[in-house]
């Protein structure tokens, strides 16, 4: 069957910011923000239709600026996020709005047309109602010109330097966010549906230089009062009540730590990824060691995510232009694969004894997709189908892929 | 009869007695099978040899069918036969004759004989007889006069011994007072059956009487004796044979005998315990005294200390060294338990078998009292040595050690010769094993830790003239550092500092290896036992000791690798591509050569599996491999770091028009410039595609190339489900892929590639990360320039520099604000006036 051939998708800009549409748990669909310093900026709705293998897409401008992180809401399919840079030059903001370039506290220097400046700055987005419905009527039309989207609010504090990610709240009603801004850690109570943002906390990296934050993840355990943060070489956790940090893990990686992602299943299993080509898997209760290490890329790693449901499948991806998918069932919930209920139990001796004879797995590697030909920056499990995966590469290329029917029911049976 | 008769006396002519014999035999009508009966032929009347002959039908016969000629043939023919069949019988005749003669003779002449015999024996027969009378007369007149004797004599023996038992009390005292106790007991022996016989008798009961009372005495005197044991082992033995020919229990006698071995032997081992106690209790006196010993040795200068460093642990044995221990416990104790042994063995068990005591068992008893005792005491004898032994933990000289082991070897088979069933030979020999594989043991921690050591002095020498590596590299561009720093400081240069540090791995083995050599030395007693032959060799030596030492070193290679990984270099990257060769050359010839070393030595008999060469070049190829790939990794991103930290802190969108190349990619160029020099000396060239000819004249396809077109040209259209970057990814279809932190080869081109890949890969991904203004796009094509006229010379594939650049440039292009490039005449002006 072609079942296990990728469907690639081809976007005219680059791009570094994937993510699947949290709300939708019905149609495949992944949101991809482009990068362009020319032109305007899109987000791509990718839906991708399983059964006939055709990606259908939309394009919604995005007008603000490149965009370097998405997020979708949990709550409304019709709510994002994004992080994007703003790099008018200076005299064009002049001329345009005063205020904001005095709030940027730039020189007044207009002999130098081509002074400028970039600023990382967070959004909330929302679609416009009917953008699926308009590009279902006129599929082909090529010359149709994309909606815009609707500006919900900022989510920016001029206090707090430059956005690096907003997060959602896991699997919350969709009202408060976490913004990333240099050392800043800003948790965000959004009202009036979505369209007013307020400050309820903050937490800020002390320490020497320039601290900044790459990346973080909001846990989805404890209540999800918990939150944990990428800079330079550490992974700090941090307790949302109190704002204050509770572990921190000094020199995680060897260079850089690029992303990191919770164990769905297990609260206290998180896996990083960095500069020095590794994959860690850790247990915050104990910060000396990693539980696990991968050292499968040839090139820095730069995104980690653990399968939502089937947490021993782990896709990285790398500036190798590889995608890895690892199969970690030694640090899984189900180390011992899938636990045959009771019921299933009575249903004859044969069954039960297959199960006995079955080896016990192996973490490995269940495969390398060389799809891509450039860096790939993203990748993303479907919230609709545990199965599916998209990644993207710098090139603009978004491969979507499946699990291997395999190892799909080697862990379903 | 008649055959065998002419056959005889025919031989001479032996044709002619065959030829009358078938004659003969024809006559008898017998042919040569003896079946001449059956014939049906010889039925035939006309046959002239068979029995039915009719000489009228065989006339008739001849007659009608042969001519007058024949005829008269026929009738020659048979005259002739007729006569010689008629001399053949005269001969006969006469011959029997003959023989019938001279039988006749010769009974004739026996029977005279026989006659004159019976003469003779008839005059022997009468004289018999008058002898038998005269001896008959002459017993019957002396019959009375010797029984009469006969009865004398008897009560003249008699008289005799009860005049000895009479006496008997007299006599014992006198033994008593002259201490002849052998006599007394002798004479004693002698009396008392008699006495125990008629002790109803009230007079002989009053002597046994006194006998009791003196010989108790004696028995008292002769224990006396032999407890207060100052006297010497003749006397003693003299005493137990004395007592144990009164009836005294041999088993006390044996308990008692052993005891005052026992306590003497127990002085001897008291002795010996207090020559290790001392030192043992006063460790810091003796710490003291040995490291004064020890200057003073240094100040000697011993020659054959060839390990200074680890024979410099104060070792706790300083009063006696090993051998004069092992001597003073073979001369004390040991042959004093050989003397024991014997003495005992004469008293209890040899004498003993030929005595009635041999009835009672007791050489069964006495022989296991004596293992239990022997066993015991060289119990606590092997203790003291092994403690002793175990304090040995210096391994300068390993001579004393096994002249003392052998030492202490050889005098326990004098043990296992005079008692043949103990087990105290074969612990003795198992402390020998032990203390010889507690030596490998050793031997092998001083190996490693005299690598860790070299490795040190390595770091430190790499540490010094790291300057001068620089500078020198610096100042020569790719001048070779041999010729710059050999002025100052010889042995720190890297292929001298491998050299030598593989050299004085290889000494020390060596001379390890001679001193472990010294256990199977032919005039050992000890080497020729099957542990020292067969496992000690292969088990012992090769594996615990040489291949032990070969893994540790791959092993502690590997972690330098995996220490330093996370921590970001700890070790110098120089001691990685050092160890990276050494490895490599084990891998090559070292492991071989020294495993050959050893199979020589050594006549190793590989009865169990051992490790093979190839395992363990494996291992150390894997382990150089792994340095070498470590090696590139952390010099990649010693630069990488410059690289990112130059792209990161810098504000591109506003930076003034580039006038000359940045330092940090002077530095950069200058870094692997100084790498190369460093690997050169250690690696070999390696090979490298063809160069084009004016490789640094390069020009940059900022815009010009065609994917870029593409990019910038795509106009404003939704994409469509397919992927429309045609153009960009033709470029990369037909340039292969590219594995940043991939393996590299031992050579300098691979190296250098490797490392040259992972900073340019960093530089675009950086890059990427950034947005540019018109003069940071500018800065950057500048930059690339530079670099790509100075690093393609290093790396094996030019074409590979050319792509990486070409992205970064391009990347920064498309993050640019203001694409405006600069000038390709301008850049190289700038280029080359930097």
């Amino acid at each position: 069957m072609e079942d296990d051939a990728p469907v690639i998708y081809g976007l005219e800009f680059q791009a570094r910011a994937l993510t699947a549409q949290t709300a939708e748990t019905d149609a495949i669909r992944f949101l991809v923000g482009t990068q362009s310093l020319k032109f305007d900026n899109q987000i791509h709705i990718i839906d991708f239709d399983d059964e006939n293998n055709i990606i259908n897409k939309n394009v919604l401008l995005h007008q603000a600026g490149e965009i370097w992180h998405i997020g979708a809401s949990p709550a409304d399919k019709a709510v994002l996020t994004t992080c994007y840079n703003k790099s008018e030059s200076y005299c064009f903001l002049l001329s345009l709005s005063p205020f904001t370039a005095s709030l940027f506290k730039s020189k007044w220097q207009l002999f130098f047309a081509s002074d400028s400046r970039v600023v990382s700055c967070a959004a909330v987005w929302r679609m416009p109602s009917d953008w699926d419905t308009g590009n279902h009527e006129s599929p082909d039309d090529s010359a149709h010109n994309p909606q815009t989207l609707e500006l919900l609010c900022h989510l920016d504090d001029s206090a707090h330097g430059n956005a690096a990610c907003v997060l959602w709240e896991p699997m919350g009603d969709g009202k408060r966010v976490i913004s990333l801004a240099d050392n800043h850690a800003l948790l965000w109570d959004l009202q009036e549906s979505s369209t007013q943002a307020t400050v309820s906390s903050t937490a800020t990296l002390e320490g020497k230089g320039q601290l900044k934050f790459t990346s973080g993840k909001w846990s989805p355990h404890h209540n999800c009062s918990q939150l944990a943060t990428a800079n330079d070489t550490a992974i700090r956790g941090w307790d949302l009540r109190t704002m204050s940090q509770i572990y921190c893990i000094e020199n995680a990686h060897g260079q850089l730590v690029r992303d990191l992602d919770f164990n769905p299943n297990r609260q206290y299993y998180l896996a990083s990824c960095g500069d020095d080509c590794k994959v860690k898997f850790w247990d915050v209760r104990n910060v000396q060691e990693p539980v696990k290490t991968l050292e499968e890329h040839s090139h820095w790693v730069w995104s980690v995510r653990y399968n939502h449901s089937h947490d021993q499948l782990v896709l990285t991806a790398s500036s190798d232009s590889r995608l890895i998918l690892s199969n970690m069932v030694s640090i899984s919930s189900e180390p011992f694969g899938h636990l045959v209920d009771d019921d299933e139990l009575s249903e004859g001796e044969d069954n039960h004894q297959d199960d006995k004879s079955k080896e016990p797995l192996k973490d490995s590697v269940v495969s390398t997709y060389e799809e891509h030909e450039d860096s790939v920056y993203a990748a993303e499990w479907s919230s609709a189908d545990p199965w599916l995966f998209a990644s993207l590469s710098y090139d603009g290329r978004l491969v979507i892929n499946r699990v291997p029917r395999a190892l799909k029911y080697r862990i379903l049976l | 009869m008649m055959d065998g008769e002419a056959e005889g006396s025919v031989s001479a002519d032996s044709g002619r007695k065959r030829r009358v014999h078938g004659m003969l035999k024809l006559y008898y009508g017998l042919n040569e099978e003896g079946k001449a009966p059956e014939q049906p032929e010889s039925l035939d009347p006309c046959d002239i040899n068979g029995p039915h002959f009719d000489p009228e039908l065989y006339l008739n016969k001849l007659r009608r069918e042969c001519s007058l000629a024949e005829l008269m043939d026929q009738e020659t023919c048979m005259v002739k036969q007729i006569r010689s069949l008629d001399s053949d019988m005269q001969t006969l005749v006469y011959e029997n004759y003959n023989k019938f003669i001279s039988a006749t003779d010769t009974i004739r002449k026996m029977k005279n004989d026989f006659k004159k015999m019976e003469d003779e024996m008839d005059c022997l027969s009468t004289n018999m007889a008058a002898i038998t009378e005269f001896s008959a007369r002459i017993s019957g007149t002396l019959q009375d006069q010797h029984v009469q004797i006969t009865k004398l004599s008897g009560v003249h023996t008699l008289l005799r011994k009860l005049q000895f038992l009479f006496e008997l009390p007299a006599r014992l005292n006198k033994c008593l007072e002259l201490q002849a106790y052998a006599q007394a007991v002798s004479s004693h022996r002698r009396a008392r059956c008699v006495l125990q016989q008629y002790s109803h008798l009230p007079s002989f009961k009053g002597i046994q009487d006194d006998c009791h009372a003196i010989m108790d005495k004696l028995a008292q005197e002769l224990r006396q004796k032999f407890r207060d044991g100052g006297s010497s082992a003749k006397d003693l033995s003299e005493c137990v044979e004395l007592l144990l020919q009164l009836d005294e229990p041999a088993e006390e006698l044996c308990d008692k005998f052993l005891s005052h071995a026992r306590s003497r032997l127990e002085s001897d081992l008291q002795g010996l315990e207090a020559e290790i106690r001392p030192t043992a209790s006063a460790v810091k006196d003796a710490l003291a005294a040995s490291t004064q010993k020890q200057l003073s040795g240094a100040a000697a200068g011993s020659p054959t200390d060839s390990s200074p460093k680890t024979s410099a642990l104060p070792s706790p044995s300083s009063k006696t060294d090993i051998l004069e221990f092992i001597d003073r416990g073979c001369n004390e104790f040991v042959s004093s338990l050989c003397l024991v042994i014997t003495s005992y063995q004469e008293l209890f068990i040899n004498h003993a078998q030929t005595g009635e005591l041999a009835s009672k068992n007791i050489p069964q008893m006495a022989n296991g009292k004596l293992h239990t005792f022997v066993d015991d005491l060289a119990t606590r004898y092997f203790s003291l040595v092994e403690r002793r032994i175990q304090e040995e933990k210096g391994v300068g000289d390993n001579s004393l050690l096994v002249r003392a082991l052998d030492r202490f070897h050889r005098r326990l088979q004098a043990v296992a010769k005079l008692l043949p069933g103990s087990a105290v030979p074969n612990q003795g020999t198992e402390i020998v094993i032990r203390a010889a594989m507690e030596r490998v043991k050793q031997y092998l921690t001083a190996l490693q830790s005299f690598y860790m050591d070299s490795l040190t002095d390595v770091r430190q020498a790499l540490a010094t003239p790291r300057l001068s590596v620089a500078s020198a590299s610096v100042a020569g561009g790719g001048a070779h550092l041999g010729g710059a720093a050999s002025g100052r400081d010889a042995p720190n240069s890297l292929p001298e500092l491998l050299s030598s540090l593989s050299a004085s791995i290889l000494n020390q083995i060596k001379s390890v290896l001679a001193s472990v050599h010294l256990f199977t030395a032919k005039d050992i007693t000890f080497s020729n036992k099957p542990y020292f032959k067969g496992e000690f060799c292969s088990q012992g030596v090769r594996e615990s000791l040489v291949v032990s030492f070969i893994k540790f070193v791959c092993q502690s290679s590997r972690q330098f690798c995996e220490s330093a990984g996370d921590k970001g270099g700890s070790t110098p990257p120089a001691l990685l591509l050092l160890l990276s060769r050494l490895c490599l050359d084990y891998e090559t010839s070292t492991i071989s050569y020294i495993l050959t070393l050893t199979d020589e030595q050594f006549l190793v008999q590989h009865h169990s599996p051992v490790t093979p060469v190839t395992t363990l070049c494996a291992e150390a190829r894997e382990a150089a491999q792994k340095l070498l790939n470590h090696y590139v990794k952390v010099q990649g991103l010693i630069i990488s770091q410059m690289l990112r930290k130059s792209v990161e802190t810098r504000d591109w969108v506003n930076t003034i028009e580039p006038r000359n190349v940045r330092a940090v990619m002077k530095r950069v160029v200058e870094d692997t410039t100084s790498i190369d020099v460093q690997v050169g000396l250690l690696y070999e060239e390696g090979v490298r595609k063809a160069h084009s000819s004016d490789s640094s004249k390069r020009t940059f396809s900022v815009y010009s190339s065609s994917r870029q077109q593409a990019r910038y040209a795509a106009s404003y259209t939704p994409s469509a489900p397919m992927d429309t970057n045609l153009l960009s990814n033709i470029h990369k279809l037909f340039s292969e892929r590219i594995d940043i932190f991939s393996s590299v080869e031992f050579n300098k081109v691979s190296v250098m590639t490797g490392i040259i890949k992972i900073s340019l890969k960093t530089f675009l991904e950086c890059v990427r990360l950034r947005t540019f203004g018109r003069y940071g796009l500018q800065q950057i094509q500048v930059d690339c320039h530079y670099l790509q006229m100075y690093l393609w010379r290093f790396v094996s594939d030019e074409n590979l520099v050319h792509f990486l650049l070409d992205e970064i440039v391009g990347s920064s292009a498309h993050r640019c604000l203001d694409p405006a490039p600069m000038e390709q005449s301008v850049i190289e002006v700038i280029c080359e006036r930097g």
